[in-house]
C-alpha cells in the first residue's frame, strides 16, 4: 500500500521510498524504512497531507506520499 | 585555556538554537516557532568566566550536511571549511528531546567532520509531556560526548553549558561513520582535489560540490565515474548506517513513562485549524480581524501622537523668532515627521499580529493550507511565509525565502513578495481611505476602513499570484519541487520577548523613517520654498502691489495663501512637478502628487510627509495634523473647479502605491539574494509598469 492511501486512525510502517532525491530528503527527515507513520490531517483541498513520523509531525504532497510504500499494522 | 573560544550552535530547524544564543549572549535575535527562522549566521559574545569569553555563532537550522536550500548552505559553508575565520573550536549541538532520533543524524555528521561536539538536550519539557525522558549518562556514554539537558526558552541550564564550554578536557572528537568502506583510492583522489585531510569531510564536500558549489565539479565527477561511485547511493547508505548507531543510543537511554501515544493539544487544534472548511474560514477571519484591529485599536494612541505633534509645532512656532529656521522646523521637519510617526500604533499592531502567529506555530499551518493554492503559480506552501511577513516589510521576508528548496520557486517568491502591501504603504492607504470613506462608517459591526484596507491587501496578494503565474512561464531552472516541512507543536508566545521585539521594531521604524523623513523634508522644504530668483521676486512684487491696492473683497489672509500657493508653483519643487505632470496626468495625478511620487522613492511612507510639507508650505497653514492635511487635500480643486481628489484619482493613487516598486532597500536585498542585477531590474520594471497601467485603467473606469 502507498502512504497516500493511508486512512485516519491507521498506523503503518514504512517499507520503501522510491525516487533518489525524495528518498534522501525523507530519510534525513527521519522517514525511513521501519519508521511508524500515521495520517493526522488533510489540507482543505485534499492535498497536501500531514502525518506523524515517529515522534513528530510533518507534511508532504500526495504525489510524494505516492512514492512511499507502507505496511498497515 | 584560551582567552576566547569560538562556538557554533548547530542543530535541526526549530530546535531552539537562537533561544539558546539569546540566553548566552543577551541579544534578542528572532525566535519563532517555525522551522527556518534563522537564515543567516549571527555572532554574539558570552562571558564564561573572568578571563574567558566565547564567540557564539548562531546558524540556520539544517537536517543534514547535504544542504538542500540556501539557508542550509550557510550552515554547511561555515562547518565545512577549517580555513574559515569563523570555523568553530567546538560545536554546541542543540537537539529537540521530544524528537531525538532525527535530531541526532546531523550531530553524527557534524562530529565526523572532526570538530569536538557537545550535546545540549533541549525541549525536555515537551518530551516530558509525552512521558519521555533520557538517562543522560547513558546517552553520553553511547555517543561518547558530554550531554546536558537545558530549557532554552526559560534559560535553564545555561551555567551547565558555560562550564562545559570552559572544560577543555571534555571537548572530544568522535567518529560515528566508518569511511573506510569507501574505496581508498577514491578517497585519496578526492582528498587531493578538495585539499581536505579528513576523508569524510572531503567526500562530503565533493558530493556537495557537484550539486551546489560548482567549483572543481568536473574533476570530481570524473573521479566518481572512474571508481564507479554513486553519490546518491552512498548518501543513502550513510544515513541508514548512522541511524543504526543512533537507534542503539536512543534505545538504551530512553525511558517512556506511559506506553501509548496521547493525542496532544496540537493534534486536537489541527483538526480544526487545518479543517477542510474551518481551516480556510479561520485563516480569512484572522486576517479580517487584523485589519479591523489596525483601525479600531489604534484610534486612541494615534490621537495622542497627533496631539503631541500639534503641541510641538505650536511650541516651536511660538518660541523661535520668525524666519527661515522657524519655517523649516515647523513646515518642513515637524510637518513631515508628524505625518508619518502618527502611524506607529497601526504598524505596531500589524507587527504584533504577525509575530504572534509565528510564535504560536500557526504560520507553518498556513503554509500547509495554502500549498495547493500556491502550486499552479510556481510557488509552494513555504512561499506563504515571506508573503505574509511581507505585509510587515519585504526585506526580511525576501531573506526568509532562503528556506525554499527549489530555486525557481524561491526566485518567483522573491520577485512577487514586494507586491504584498507592506507597512510602509499603510500610512498612504490610511490617508487615502480616509478621503474616500468617513472615519465612523460601519458595515454592521465592522469598520469600513478596515474592510477597504483588507481589500487593498488582498489586491496585493492577487497581483502577486498573477505575476507569479507569468514568471512561471519565463523563469527556467530545473530541480524537483516538493513540499516537505515539519509542523511544530503549538506553543504559547514568549510575551516578554514579543514586547522587546515590538519595542525594537517600533523604534527602528521611528528612527529609520524619522531620519529619512527629516532629510527629505529639509530638502523638500528648501526646494519648495526657493525657486529661480526672478520668478519668485516677480510673485513677491505682484503681491506687494496687490496688498497696497487691496480692495475690500479679498482678505489679507486669503492673499497670503494665494501668494504661498503661487510661490510653491514657481519653486524648484514646483518646476519638477510641472515637468513630470504630463506623464502622470493620465493617471489623474497632479504636479504635487508628482513631487510626492519622487520623494516616495526614499520610502513609501514619505508620501504622507511630503503631502504635509507641500500643503504646509503652500497653504499658509496653521495646524499640521493629519485631518487638516486630509482636509486641505480634499479642498484642492483642479482647473475645471472640481475636487482634485475625486474617487477616480484616489483609487488610482492607491493602486499605484500598491503595485509600484518604490523601495530601494528591497531592490538591494533582491540583488544580494539573487546575486545579480538582472532580477532587481526586472522587478523594478515590471512592478512600475504594472502600477502605471493599472492606475491608468482604474482612473479611466472611475472618471
Ligand atoms: N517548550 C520549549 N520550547 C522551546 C524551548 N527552546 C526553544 N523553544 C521554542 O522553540 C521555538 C523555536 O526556537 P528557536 O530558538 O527559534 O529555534 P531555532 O533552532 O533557532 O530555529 P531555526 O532558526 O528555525 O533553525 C520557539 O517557539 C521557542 O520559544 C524549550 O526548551 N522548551
Ligand atoms: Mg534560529
Amino acid at each position: 500500500m502507498k502512504l497516500s492511501e493511508l486512512k485516519f486512525n491507521q498506523i503503518a510502517t514504512v517499507k520503501a521510498v522510491h525516487g533518489e532525491e525524495l528518498s534522501l530528503k525523507l530519510f534525513e527527515m527521519g522517514l525511513l524504512p521501519g519508521e511508524e507513520v500515521e495520517l493526522e490531517n488533510i489540507a482543505p483541498f485534499g492535498d497536501p497531507i500531514a502525518i506523524r513520523v515517529g515522534e513528530y509531525k510533518m507534511c508532504l504532497r500526495l504525489s510524494d506520499a505516492n512514492c512511499i510504500d507502507i505496511n498497515v499494522k | 585555556m584560551k582567552q576566547e573560544i569560538t562556538v557554533a550552535l548547530a542543530g535541526n530547524p526549530n530546535s531552539g538554537k537562537t533561544s539558546l544564543f539569546n540566553a548566552l549572549t543577551g541579544l534578542n535575535h528572532k525566535v519563532s516557532n517555525f522551522p527556518g527562522t534563522t537564515v543567516e549566521k549571527k555572532i554574539g559574545y558570552s562571558k564564561l568566566n573572568a578571563e574567558t569569553r566565547a564567540q557564539i555563532i548562531d546558524l540556520p537550522g539544517t537536517y543534514s550536511l547535504y544542504p538542500k536550500s540556501a539557508d542550509e548552505l550557510v550552515t554547511y559553508d561555515i562547518l565545512r571549511n577549517k580555513a574559515e575565520t569563523n570555523f568553530p573550536d567546538l560545536v554546541l549541538f542543540i537537539a529537540d528531546a521530544s524528537n531525538l532520533k532525527r535530531n541526532l543524524l546531523l550531530l553524527t555528521q557534524v562530529a565526523d567532520l572532526g570538530v569536538p561536539v557537545i550535546l545540549a538536550l533541549n525541549m525536555v519539557d515537551l518530551a516530558e509531556r509525552k512521558g519521555v525522558f533520557y538517562e543522560l549518562d547513558i546517552l553520553a556514554k553511547e555517543l561518547g560526548i558530554p550531554v546536558v539537558s537545558i530549557n532554552a526558552r526559560n534559560k535553564e541550564g545555561i551555567s551547565k553549558i558555560k562550564n562545559l564550554l570552559l572544560d577543555e578536557s571534555k571537548h572530544k572528537k568522535v567518529t560515528y561513520f566508518n569511511i573506510n568502506q569507501v574505496d581508498q583510492n577514491l578517497l585519496n583522489e578526492i582528498g587531493e582535489i578538495t585539499d581536505k585531510k579528513n576523508p569524510y569531510a572531503a567526500l562530503q564536500y565533493a558530493i556537495n560540490a557537484g550539486v551546489y558549489l560548482n567549483n572543481k565539479a568536473k574533476q570530481i565527477n570524473a573521479a566518481f565515474e572512474k571508481y564507479n561511485f554513486n553519490p546518491k547511493q552512498f548518501q543513502e547508505l550513510e544515513i541508514l548506517q548512522r541511524y543504526k548507531v543512533i537507534d542503539e543510543a536512543v534505545r538504551l537511554s530512553r525511558r517512556q513513562k506511559t506506553n501509548h501515544v496521547i493525542k496532544n493539544i496540537t493534534q486536537k487544534a489541527d483538526v480544526i485549524l487545518t479543517h477542510r472548511i474551518w481551516g480556510l474560514v479561520i485563516f480569512l477571519s484572522l486576517l479580517f480581524l487584523v485589519f479591523q484591529a489596525i483601525f479600531s485599536w489604534s484610534a486612541y494612541p494615534m490621537d495622542l501622537v497627533e496631539m503631541g505633534f500639534a503641541w510641538l509645532s505650536e511650541t516651536i512656532e511660538k518660541s523661535l523668532p520668525d524666519g527661515v529656521l522657524n519655517d523649516l522646523l515647523v513646515h518642513g521637519v515637524v510637518a513631515g515627521l508628524s505625518g508619518v510617526i502618527i502611524f506607529l500604533p497601526q504598524i505596531i499592531i500589524l507587527f504584533a499580529f504577525i509575530a504572534v502567529l509565528e510564535d504560536v506555530g500557526y504560520m507553518a499551518r498556513v503554509g500547509f493550507i495554502m500549498d495547493r493554492i500556491m502550486r499552479p503559480f510556481g510557488m509552494n506552501g513555504k512561499s506563504i511565509v515571506p508573503l505574509i511577513s511581507g505585509m510587515a516589510c519585504a526585506v526580511p521576508s525576501i531573506m526568509a525565502s532562503r528556506s525554499i528548496e527549489n530555486k525557481k520557486e524561491r526566485l518567483i517568491t522573491i520577485l512577487v513578495t514586494p507586491l504584498m502591501s507592506c507597512s510602509a504603504r499603510l500610512p498612504v492607504y490610511t490617508l487615502l481611505i480616509g478621503m474616500l470613506v468617513p472615519e465612523t462608517a460601519k458595515w454592521g459591526p465592522f469598520n469600513v476602513h478596515g474592510v477597504v484596507l483588507m481589500a487593498m491587501y488582498l489586491l496585493g496578494f492577487i497581483a502577486a499570484l498573477a505575476s507569479a503565474a507569468v514568471f512561471k512561464l519565463f523563469v527556467k531552472t530545473k530541480g524537483s519541487a516538493y513540499f516537505i516541512m515539519e509542523l511544530p507543536g503549538y506553543k504559547l508566545p514568549v510575551w516578554n520577548n514579543l514586547l522587546i521585539t515590538l519595542y525594537e521594531k517600533g523604534s527602528a521604524f521611528v528612527v529609520g523613517a524619522g531620519k529619512i523623513i527629516v532629510a527629505v523634508s529639509v530638502i523638500l522644504w528648501a526646494f519648495a520654498s526657493f525657486g529661480p530668483r526672478g520668478n519668485m521676486r516677480a510673485i513677491d512684487q505682484k503681491y506687494a502691489t496687490l496688498a497696497m491696492s487691496a480692495d475690500a473683497t479679498v482678505s489679507s489672509e486669503e492673499l497670503a495663501a494665494q501668494k504661498s500657493a503661487e510661490r510653491l508653483q514657481a519653486s524648484y519643487a514646483g518646476e519638477f512637478g510641472k515637468w513630470i505632470e504630463p506623464a502622470i496626468k493620465p493617471l489623474g495625478f497632479d504636479w504635487k502628487m508628482g513631487i510626492a511620487l519622487l520623494t516616495s522613492l526614499a520610502a513609501r511612507e514619505v508620501f504622507v510627509g511630503t503631502m504635509s510639507t507641500i500643503y504646509s508650505v503652500g497653504g499658509g497653514a496653521e495646524g499640521d495634523d493629519l485631518n487638516t492635511i486630509k482636509q486641505k487635500m480634499m479642498a484642492e480643486k483642479n482647473e475645471k473647479g472640481e475636487p482634485l481628489y475625486s474617487i477616480a484619482t484616489i483609487l488610482s493613487l492607491m493602486v499605484f502605491y500598491a503595485f509600484a516598486m518604490q523601495c530601494m532597500s528591497t531592490l538591494s536585498i533582491v540583488k544580494a539574494e539573487t546575486k545579480s542585477w538582472k532580477w532587481p531590474i526586472v522587478q523594478f520594471v515590471y512592478m512600475t509598469a504594472l502600477a502605471y497601467v493599472s492606475s491608468l485603467i482604474v482612473f479611466n473606469i472611475f472618471s
